[in-house]
């Protein structure tokens, strides 16, 4: 690939300055959109380029926008950035030094839904980002690229930054919405979708910092060169955030269907101290456990491929567990975070998190009996396909992938329980 | 009279102008945002002011309060010292370098410092995971990244932070 | 017509408008999916997860959108892979659902183990305990064993005050939300609220005082777990002991459907005692709410300061008199009389104002009532049609609220004209000040004290139109139907009569009056004002004057002397005063025969509400002994007199009043206790719970029809300005009414305190500051044959000039005054 198309600040020093990132084309993506596209024809580009949602659900963006009703008046759009699953910091690193084109995208997904306003929901601890946003949003606006008539169009628009304030759950979309409109950070019933009923109940497109990094190049090059990229069914690029036991952690932005060996051995370095890999998690801590073995390396991440392995892409924040971690403790880690980020709107999820991180708590410390294990795994079970949202759907993946593929972790840790009673 | 709005009179109207105004709660957060600002923790008159503002109940705004982790009900400390020891961040001995950090500031984990001045805490994923071990500092009005960061250089960033401390005390003297 | 939609659950069809819950459908025919989080009284929120039930649907070919049919020629139906949420779930056509397969009884189970895990299990100590759908479901649906350690729970405070009248145990709520949704929509006071999330979420108020909503009481009956109980209640009794009778609250004219729980007690000599009033359903009434007033204010019938035995004056007190004595001295007095005067309060029944009303006319007396506010007539000809309902009433009506606080005067009737308005009735809101109605309201309108019926009269035809009530008046003219609804803030009885009329002129001007949803309404100031009127009394403008001249006056349900010390004198002066009370008021003081009365909770009766819906009430307790109901006082005295009055049962004097009263004609006990299906079904004691209000098996009611007027509804005409404005030093006092206020039917309730009326007055702070007063500070009012001492309270939405005074506080105030004030340094202590 010849250089990035989102993390493209790697190649041109600067480019978070307005002027480098226009004398590198920047808005004239979305000065062809507003000047010269109808919004039905830019929401048929994105369709045909087969861009899908990189937050982690996968949803194919144009159809996503194609889906408000024109009868039903303000539309907004809303951007996630509140990038928040372990293992994931790759919207940060396009807000941080690509903030335009995150932004351009934002504004060309306004115009192909007619919004006049768009909020960007950023995570409270992305503060330094929230500041770094406005002032790029002020520069626009003295640009004349947002406000009134833009172009010499009667099209008008303004972006606000929203911080939230440290909750995981908001990185749902519906309870983003909530904790937009003032209220606690909630899941809403779905139907009515946000494209129906969104912020303040009108239509809303709510994207993904990354999804929205992506429009401007597709409006400028065209559907049939962003297709060029990645697989038939999951076209394009897309940003892996690479943590764990690897050498050189961090972003890499490459094709959808790499292979997990390629992106962990040929970019991450492979891992530290020659250890053996024993397992990843390819969506954060919201994923299957994977054992590593040489065929699984080879799989190609994208969406379809890794569903065959019992995982999921989401996100693409793939965590690389070596030989020395012991399953259990990693389901002990992941539990006590959705615990603590578990809203508590919903009876399996509040009261499942919370029992699960005391069954793990005590065989990680070797005060538990097999029987525990069996019990974790029934708990996890009923919790699977009664929660309202997919936070606590979620939580339970590692807790039953690794009993079921690293039971022998569990046995050891409760192969010797102690039979002391504290007093 | 509306506290908030005597001492923060622009900001209170920039984050109003940015909802429509029938939707005025969803200045909520921002405002909370801005009362922490002062004392680092929501006071019962924020809560009022807030409430007017926005014109929702205080127990609304109280509830916001407690629902997300960066809003505090109590003075804990100027800075929150806040090392993230999830997944990601422990498969890089983010809780080995807690432990210690916890050893040298002489807190432990939930702690406030003798001066008052810092507040350890065990937050969840703050989105740094490739540069782990890593904190952020809440306090000020600010949250600031502190990325592979070793024991060391967190007692320097802690040390500079006592210092300006120090300083603007003097100066406010 | 709503579209309707077939479905099947459990092998059994049901056919249902588009848009009904699986939850709700299910119901209707007899099928309980259990509930926790759900409640039919509001919006799903699919939190608890204890309704998942399995749900297919009939598959579609994608192409031609038609339905695949089986080989047998059936749809052919396909099932998600989860379960589905029964609750949040609309209806659809062809949909199947089951709710008793093995994955749905497990998926029940399983669900209750986690709410269980952080459940405290206290049933033997809890109030809830007998009435507790957790407790229930457990026992139908739930593990017998838990897999969770003991060890893991955590341990929460049991007994937090909200406020002073609801208490929190926190180990025992689930999370339902569904007082925090209540409060929120419901009662538009979201004064609870979570804090905290995922485990740890807990309500909490912030309020001030705490939890402060007159509806607080509702959130302990939808509460499904013993969460929330109410300071009344909480280790008082348990639910199975409690026997239950139907009864109509006493305290304003909207008459909601109670029911008493009485039990046996030994500190009741073994007779049963009051131990809760709970709602019952009425949909067209209350439905299943009722304010706090209703829910808390009964102890006074308890009280042991109630008269128990006829008391005859002797020198400056009272002796013990035989019934037969006192009747016999009464009708002695009355037939030796040409001039009696019988003044009724609004709280008696209209079996004890018939009696009294026959014997009164039998000596030709003249009847009157005890109250500020006129009308009656008017409504009886104007009022709301029967099958009228604000629970019906959407875009199509206009309802127009004029001088009423109807918050504070007629709690549900604001809670269910805010939920019309809500729907997209036209609420048009016409008051000197801002009330909690305001925020609901189309259009708010200001007039100055004073000038009300200038202000209502831009409405008539062809009136001159203020420009800033234009836009209203469209509003209103537009409409299908007008509601228009009057209350008495500020207002003396004069000016009473002109509103009124003036109301009476609006509704028949652009109402369809006699239709449904039309008519006019008053909120009257006593439960069975309406009934009086109904009965021929009257409230007099002069009443000092009637009472001085009065030969014998025979008072009941009222107390003049205590509320002015005007008529306190006018009394002195009557001649012979016969006085049927529950207490010794100021007026019975002043009597020469004083006769004890029962209390609501003690007999039956009927009442006709603002609405004129007349309701049946039954008696929950025993009578004490020597105590009779006023309708058999009165018709004690008639037979004295050799007249033939029924006093023998109320059923039997209802039946006379029902051949004389024509509104009454032909109503019997037997059509007032006629029920017919209520929805929501609320399903009291079943897995499918809508709270422990009560199911009603007593009685709907009947609403009484309009009687033609004797002549057109007529505006005030040329309505005399008011003139009274206030000279130096003086202000305008304004008499408003406030919910607790301090009538003895409150007093004796000592979990109201806190919240009672003071003697305070309420400026705004501009004006306070012109009369050199600042808030908390004391002020004498100095009236014409009057002075009080008042605190001063500020409140900036006040008009300015004027000072607010609520009734019923010790200070003689009908109409707007001019009334001296001055600023007290020191108070003077009395």
């Amino acid at each position: 690939m010849n250089g990035h198309i989102l993390l493209r600040h790697r190649d041109i020093p600067n480019l978070d300055r307005l002027e480098v990132y226009r004398q590198h084309g920047g808005f004239e993506a979305f000065r062809k959109a507003v000047t010269s596209l109808q919004p039905a024809e830019v929401i048929q580009i994105v369709k045909d380029s087969g861009l899908r949602g990189r937050g982690g659900a996968g949803f194919p963006t144009g159809l996503k926008w194609s889906f408000c009703p024109n009868t039903i008046w303000p539309h907004y759009v809303v951007a996630n950035a509140d990038e928040s699953e372990p293992g994931t910091f790759k919207d940060r690193e396009i807000m941080e030094n690509n903030p335009f084109q995150f932004l351009e995208g934002l504004m060309i997904a306004a115009f192909a839904i007619q919004a006049n306003a768009a909020y960007i929901y950023l995570r409270g601890e992305y503060w330094h980002i929230g500041k770094l946003l406005d002032q790029k949003i002020a520069e626009l606006e003295d640009a004349g690229l947002l406000g009134e008539g833009i172009f010499g169009t009667n099209y008008s628009l303004r972006l606000y930054t929203h911080m939230g304030a440290g909750a995981y759950i908001c990185g749902e979309e519906t309870a983003l919405l909530e904790s937009l409109e003032g209220k606690l950070g909630q899941p809403r019933l779905r139907p009515p979708f946000p494209a129906v009923a969104g912020l303040y109940a009108r239509p809303t497109v709510i994207n993904n910092v990354e999804t929205l990094a992506n429009v401007p190049p597709i409006i400028q090059n065209g559907a049939a060169w962003y297709r060029d990229f990645g697989t038939d069914k999951s076209p394009g690029v897309k940003v892996f955030s690479l943590s764990g036991h690897v050498n050189r952690p961090g972003n890499y932005e490459l094709p959808l269907g790499t292979t997990f060996r390629e992106l962990i051995f040929n970019h991450g370095g492979g891992i530290p101290g020659g250890r053996r890999i024993k397992a990843i998690m390819s969506a954060g801590a919201s994923s299957s456990l994977i054992a590593a073995d040489e065929q699984v390396l080879d799989t190609p991440m994208d969406y379809e491929s890794l569903v065959g392995l019992g995982a999921s892409l989401g996100s693409a924040s793939v965590i690389v567990l070596d030989e020395t971690v012991n399953m259990a403790w990693l389901a002990q880690k992941t539990t006590h975070f959705f615990k603590h980020e578990s809203c508590g709107k919903c009876t399996p999820c509040r009261e499942g998190t919370y029992w699960m991180t005391h069954i793990l708590d005590r065989i990680v410390e070797g005060k538990a009996a097999e029987a525990d294990v069996e019990l974790l795994q029934a708990v996890a079970g009923q919790m699977q396909g009664k929660c309202l949202c997919a936070l606590g759907e979620f939580s339970i993946l590692p807790v039953l992938s690794s009993i079921q593929k690293f039971r022998s972790d569990y046995l050891q840790k409760v192969a010797a329980p102690s039979l002391e009673v504290e007093s | 009279m509306n506290a908030l709005r005597a001492q923060y009179p622009e900001e209170v109207e920039r984050i109003l102008a940015k909802y429509p105004p029938e939707r005025k709660r969803s200045a909520v957060m921002p405002l909370l945002h801005l009362a922490q600002r002062a004392e680092g923790y929501i006071r019962a008159q924020d809560l009022r002011d807030i409430a007017e503002i926005c014109e929702i109940s205080i127990t609304d705004v109280a509830s916001i309060v407690g629902f997300y982790t960066l809003y505090y009900d109590r003075p804990l400390g100027r800075y929150h010292i806040q090392v993230c020891t999830d997944l990601p961040c422990a498969l890089r001995g983010a809780e080995d370098f807690l432990r210690q950090l916890s050893e040298k500031l002489g807190i432990g984990v939930g702690e406030t410092t003798p001066d008052g001045l810092f507040h350890l805490e065990e937050v969840k994923c703050i989105g740094a995971c490739h540069r782990a071990p890593v904190f952020q500092v809440q306090g000020d009005g600010e949250i600031v990244f502190h990325e592979n960061q070793t024991v060391e250089t967190a007692l320097a960033v802690i040390d500079a932070l006592r210092e300006h401390a120090r300083a603007a005390k003097g100066e406010e003297a | 017509m709503t579209k309707l939609v077939t479905l099947t659950i459990d092998d059994q069809q049901v056919t249902v408008p588009a848009g009904t819950l699986v939850v709700d459908a299910a119901k209707q025919i007899g099928n309980d999916i259990p509930v926790f989080c759900y409640h039919p009284k509001m919006e799903p929120v699919g939190m608890c997860r204890m309704c998942l039930v399995e749900i297919g649907r009939p598959m579609v070919d994608r192409g031609t959108g038609e339905v695949l049919l089986d080989e047998n020629g059936k749809p052919r139906i396909q099932f998600g892979p989860k379960l589905e949420t029964a609750c949040t779930t609309p209806v659809s056509e062809g949909m199947v659902v089951r709710t008793q397969t093995k994955v749905v009884e497990d998926a029940r189970r399983e669900v209750l183990e986690f709410i269980l895990t952080s459940h405290p299990l206290d049933c033997p100590i809890c109030d809830k305990g007998g009435e507790c759908p957790l407790q229930n479901l457990t026992i139908r649906f739930g593990p017998g064993q838990s897999r969770f350690l003991y060890d893991d729970k955590i341990h929460l405070a049991k007994h937090v005050p909200l406020g002073e009248l609801v208490y929190l145990d926190r180990e025992r709520c689930i999370q339902c939300s569904r007082c925090v949704r209540f409060q929120d929509v419901i009662a538009d006071d979201p004064v609870i609220g979570f804090y905290n999330r995922g485990r740890r979420l807990e309500i909490v108020t912030y309020s001030e005082p705490g939890f402060d909503s007159i509806f607080s009481g509702n959130t302990t009956d939808i509460c499904p777990v013993g969460a929330l109980t109410t300071a009344d209640f909480r280790f008082g009794a348990r639910p199975w002991e409690l026997k239950a009778s139907a009864s109509i609250c006493q305290h304003c004219p909207v008459g909601c459907n109670l029911t008493l729980n009485t039990r046996r007690e030994a500190r009741a000599g073994g007779n049963p005692v009051i131990k809760r009033i709970m709602p019952r359903q009425n949909e067209q009434v209350n439905e299943i709410w009722i304010c706090d007033k209703g829910r808390f204010a009964y102890h006074y019938t308890e009280s042991s300061q109630r008269l128990t035995n006829p008391l005859v004056r002797k020198g400056d007190g009272f002796e013990e008199i035989t019934w037969e004595g006192a009747f016999m001295l009464a009708a002695e007095k009355i037939r030796a009389s040409s001039k009696l005067l019988t003044l009724a309060g609004g709280r008696l029944s209209n079996e004890d104002l018939f009696n009294l009303r026959e014997l009164t006319l039998a000596h030709n007396g003249q009847t009157v009532l005890y109250s500020d506010m006129a009308g009656g007539d008017l409504t009886a000809s104007y009022g709301l049609a029967p099958g009228s309902n604000f629970g019906s009433m959407g875009g199509e009506t206009a309802i127009l609220v004029v001088a009423s606080d109807l918050h504070e005067e007629a709690p549900l009737w604001w809670l269910r004209i805010k939920a019309a308005a809500q729907r997209g009735a036209r609420l048009i809101v016409l008051n000197p000040r801002s009330t909690r109605l305001d925020k609901f309201a189309r259009h708010t309108l200001r007039y100055a004290y004073g000038e009300e019926i200038q202000a209502l009269a831009a409405f008539l035809p062809g009136a001159q139109i203020p420009e800033s009530y234009r836009v209203a008046v469209q509003d209103l003219q537009s409409a299908e139907n007008v509601v228009v609804v009057y209350g008495s803030e500020g207002i003396g009885l004069a000016q009473s009569r002109q509103l009124a009329g003036t109301a009476a002129a609006v509704v028949s001007a652009h109402g369809r009056v006699g239709e449904i949803n039309n008519g006019l309404l008053a909120v009257w100031q006593r439960a069975n004002d309406q009934g009086a009127w109904d009965a021929g009394f009257r409230p007099l403008e002069d009443l000092p004057a009637a009472l001085r001249s009065a030969e014998v006056a025979l008072i009941a349900a009222a107390d003049p002397a205590g509320d002015d010390p005007l008529l306190a004198q006018a009394l002195d002066e009557a001649g012979f005063v016969i006085v049927q009370e529950l207490f010794m008021t100021e007026t019975a003081r002043r009597a020469d025969l004083v006769l004890p009365v029962q209390a609501f909770t003690e007999r039956e009766g009927t009442l006709t509400s603002g609405e004129r819906r007349v309701q049946r009430y039954y008696p929950a307790l025993p009578p004490r002994p020597q105590t009779r109901p006023d309708f058999a006082v009165a018709a004690g005295i008639g037979k004295a007199l050799g007249l033939d009055i029924e006093g023998r049962a109320a059923s039997l004097v209802f039946s006379r009043l029902a051949k004389t009263l024509p509104a009454y004609f032909g109503l019997s006990y037997t059509q007032l206790a006629e029920v017919t299906r209520q929805y929501p079904i609320i399903g009291r004691s079943d897995l499918y719970y809508g709270g422990t209000a009560y199911d009603n098996h007593q009685g709907l009611g009947m609403q009484l029809p309009l009687i033609p007027a004797a002549q057109p509804a007529a505006a005030a005409g040329t309505a005399q300005r008011m003139t009274i404005t206030a000279g130096e030093g003086e202000i305008l006092l304004v008499p408003v009414t406030r919910l607790y206020d301090r009538g003895t039917t409150v007093l004796t309730s000592t979990l109201l305190h806190q919240r009672l009326a003071g003697k305070t007055i309420r400026l705004n702070p501009q004006t306070a500051a012109a009369f050199g007063l600042n808030a908390g500070e004391v002020a004498r009012l100095s009236g014409a044959n009057w002075r009080a001492e008042v605190h001063v309270e500020v409140d900036e939405e006040l008009p300015l000039g004027v000072g607010l005074l609520a009734r019923s506080t010790g200070i003689p105030l009908t109409a707007l005054t001019a009334v001296r004030l001055d600023r007290l340094t020191v108070a003077s202590g009395d």
